[in-house]
């Protein structure tokens, strides 16, 4: 057991679960405007290519990385032009944009690197790598804090950041207030479409972000699809966190450790068997917390009678 | 006379095809409460739209606290010229607290980012002691009682310091007792604070209950402006609808017959899952309409939803002409022989997008008539039967192709009996057939009640208006915490005795009748 439960799995962990919690950031700003968007996994998709494109073409990961947060606001724009401004249904329009992405990168693909299936060249420039040496020496928790890539930090400053942000600041009062009864807030003289907007753009900027994480960070290349429905995934920890960041992040990591779990037990069972476990997961997930609540509103009625 | 803070010079407002104000003058007093009254339609709501800025006029001046409102008027200038308006449906985030949603747009902030709580929940404590309005800053709206948010609601309008408070119906969702606790708010805000209420209402005995004087509109006009001390309900209300409102009794003597709708010893859980019918028995008999009175969320909802299908039994059984329906989907009840007008118009009575054509037909959508097949609705003769009961039921609308949505409350209402009434079923389960609903219109729905009576129809009445039941019902009966606490004869009971029963404070103890 011990060349699958090691210091290892938790890195791996870290890893795997750093794209899943920065789309599901974003995807949290939409859930509390009550925006149901499910095109994050397009939204990824794209947004891997974008980083994979500028670190090639400019020779830098500063390049990708603002590249692809220039789509995501793109993304984000154009997401809410059309659910919110012209009324259409969020459902379809997400996925049409998954659907969308999907074409669209492996077109881009074939026209800008005249490759299929992937593209992976020393050029692109990954994104760097930060020591804290002072950490290092810790046994464990040194090999777990330091030498992430930059974007696993951002990450977990930014899951701190956005809990403040949504339930500390007047900004995340007039967020919630515009999800939950915009009419509430049109009577205070604020306009809840604005919101709308600002979550939408800022979901497009943390997806693509979360894409350029995985393929300038955890890969060095861009493959067709790599996104591999970690969207959902990421939807599905909103679900489960209902929108708090501090949850959703941890349900991430767990979704992380599952993910990294399953490739380490490739050696002793089918990788089409361990492949699963993480959506698995995501059910089981799903379903506990119908039951949680369930429990919780029979606990309320017994308090009541 | 003390200060005038509220004028109307000449006011007229034209809406594309009505002119809903035409040429108002009215003054409003300092240290006043002012009702407004008058039917659906007649524009009231528009003068205060005009008043808060919601709406410029097209002809005319308002003129607050002697400055005038000018052309630039809006909401925010309204505010800050001391006029603040409470609307019908409250602008409350369920999720927040009291001092979020009162101070929502106005958030005090730490460090110049940061929501400051602990300052908002002074704010709101102070703004509370001030006014005598006592809330608790920490709690969460959704676990308020409507009277108690609207009492959050009429904090948010006095937040800004507001010295004519416009309440619009304020008292339509309120039980008796939040309606008394409402107006010991108003008196006291009047008294302590000099200040100005202006209250649109339906109801002519809280007119006469709080008001100083009273405005009646009709059609687009202010027929009157009365001291409410020197008039009475009956010359209000021959004022609202342009002639005399004769409420008598619309009955005949009439021998009931046959048991059509057999109740016996129902239960049923309400949506919360507690009991809300602990074994309700009643009859109703062919020509007899069965009066439920009873204050609200004692078990009337349930009782309707059970008999028509739509809430799942937890015991008993309900029997229609003597075969049990207990089990039956609402369609399959409804083919049976039973008509329902639910309580809740707009979400259960209606699809507001529809058009009044296809909710006209709606239920007989499938018959030969309308449809081709089954699948393929005639449309032209949708229509011609939707105009003939338009021109039956008096339905005030543009057209029949219009949406329900664009509908005034009473004729909504008018369009669920008329199409319920069509069924010419033996048996009609009838809830709060005049909610909202103007002097004209009541009158109306009134007589097809009674009209229905006459032609031999079982009926059963629940209402929260004891006017209404009184004036129907052959048999009344008294629904108190899910049980049947009293039944009797018309003209057994009064009023003031029947309320004993309705609160639970006498029971009968006969369980049968």
């Amino acid at each position: 057991m011990g060349d699958i439960f090691n210091v290892l799995l938790l890195q791996n962990t870290l890893r795997t679960a750093t794209p899943v919690v920065l789309a599901a950031l974003g995807c949290l700003m939409t859930q509390h405007v009550n925006i149901t968007n499910i095109g994050i996994d397009g939204m990824m998709l794209i947004g891997a290519f974008f980083a994979v494109l500028g670190s090639y073409f400019f020779g830098s990961w500063a390049a990708g990385l603002a590249l692809t947060i220039l789509i995501g606001v793109v993304l984000g724009l154009f997401y809410y032009v059309f659910v919110i401004k012209f009324g259409s249904d969020e459902f379809i329009i997400g996925v049409a944009l998954n659907i969308f992405a999907g074409g669209l990168t492996v077109f881009l693909l074939r026209t800008i690197f005249q490759v299929k299936g992937s593209f992976s060249d020393p050029a692109i420039v990954p994104l760097p790598t930060i020591r804290i040496p002072f950490l290092e020496g810790i046994p464990v928790l040194g090999a777990l804090l330091s030498g992430n890539t930059l974007l696993v930090y951002v990450s977990w400053i930014l899951v701190v950041v956005m809990w403040a942000l949504v339930y500390k600041t007047p900004l995340g009062i007039h967020l919630r207030a515009a999800g939950e009864y915009p009419e509430a807030l049109t009577a205070c003289g604020r306009s809840p479409q604005k919101m709308k907007c600002l979550a939408s753009v800022m979901c497009g900027i943390l997806s693509c972000v979360a894409g350029a994480h995985l393929s300038l960070g955890y890969l060095t290349m861009f493959t067709e699809n790599m996104s591999a429905s970690r969207g959902y995934v990421a939807f599905a920890c909103v679900i489960f966190g209902r929108g708090n960041p501090l949850i959703v992040f941890l349900a991430a990591l767990l979704f992380g450790f599952i993910d990294a779990l399953g490739l380490r037990l490739q050696k002793h069972i089918p990788s089409d068997l361990t492949a699963m476990a993480p959506y698995l997961v995501t059910v089981v997930m799903m379903v506990v917390v119908v039951l949680w609540e369930r429990r919780k509103k029979r606990v309320a009625l017994k308090r009541a009678a | 006379m003390s200060k005038e803070i509220v004028r109307f010079s000449h006011v007229s407002m034209q809406f594309p095809g009505t002119l809903a104000n035409d040429d108002i003058s009215l003054s409003i007093y300092e240290g006043e409460v002012f009702a407004l009254v008058g039917e659906n339609g007649a524009g009231k709501s528009t003068l205060m739209n005009l008043l808060y800025g919601l709406h410029q006029p097209t002809l005319g001046e308002i003129t607050i606290d002697g400055q005038p409102a000018g052309s630039q008027h809006s909401p925010e200038r309204a505010m800050q010229m001391g006029v603040s308006m409470v609307h019908q449906h409250f602008k409350l985030v369920p999720s927040f607290t009291v001092a979020q949603n009162i101070l929502l747009g106005h958030e005090p902030k730490k460090w110049g980012l940061f929501y400051d709580s602990k300052k908002a929940n002074e704010t709101v404590r102070k703004l509370s002691e001030t006014y005598g309005l006592e809330v608790d800053p920490e709690h969460v709206v959704r676990d308020l009682s409507i009277g108690l948010q609207q009492r959050v609601e009429i904090l948010k309008a006095l937040r800004t310091g507001a010295k004519v408070l416009i309440l619009d119906e304020p008292t339509a969702v309120l039980t008796a007792q939040e309606t008394e606790e409402l107006f010991s708010v108003i008196r006291r805000i009047v008294r302590e604070k000099n200040m100005t209420v202006i209250m649109i209402t339906h109801r002519l005995p809280e007119v006469m209950q709080i008001s100083d004087r009273v405005g009646v509109m009709r059609r687009g006009r202010m027929i009157d402006v009365l001291n409410t001390a020197e008039t009475s309900e009956q010359a209000i209300s021959s004022l609202m609808v342009g002639r005399d409102v004769i409420f008598d009794d619309l009955r005949t003597e009439q021998e009931s017959g046959e048991e059509m709708l057999v109740i016996r010893d129902l239960r049923a859980n309400n949506d919360r899952l507690l009991p809300a019918l602990r074994g309700v028995s009643l009859t109703v008999h062919a020509g007899e309409i069965v009066g439920v009175c009873g204050v609200e969320g004692n078990g009337q909802t349930e009782l309707s939803e059970c008999i028509m299908g739509m809430r799942e039994q937890a015991g008993g059984q309900v029997l229609l002409g003597g075969k049990d329906i207990s089990r039956l989907q609402p369609r399959e009840i409804r083919e049976m022989g039973v008509s329902f007008i639910p309580e809740d118009r707009l979400s259960t009575g209606v699809d507001q997008k529809s058009s009044i054509s296809e909710n006209l037909a709606l239920g007989k959508h499938r018959t030969k008539e309308f449809s081709l097949l089954g699948v393929h609705l005639r449309r032209g003769r949708v229509k011609k039967y939707a105009q003939q009961l338009e021109k039956q039921f008096d339905i005030r609308c543009a057209g029949v192709d219009e949406p329900v949505q664009s509908l005034s409350g009473g004729n909504v209402q008018k369009v669920v009996i008329a199409r319920e009434f069509s069924f010419e079923t033996p048996v009609l389960v009838i809830c709060q057939p005049t909610r909202g609903v103007d002097i004209g219109a009541i009158e109306f729905i009134h007589e097809r009640i009674i009209e229905k009576r006459n032609q031999g129809c079982a009926i059963l009445l629940i209402s929260a208006d004891l006017d209404e039941l009184f004036r129907l019902s052959d048999t009344l009966v008294t629904l108190y915490d899910g049980q049947i606490t009293g039944r009797f004869k018309a003209g057994e009971i009064t009023m003031e005795e029947i309320g004993f029963y309705m609160l639970g404070a006498k029971q009968q103890e006969h369980k049968e009748a």
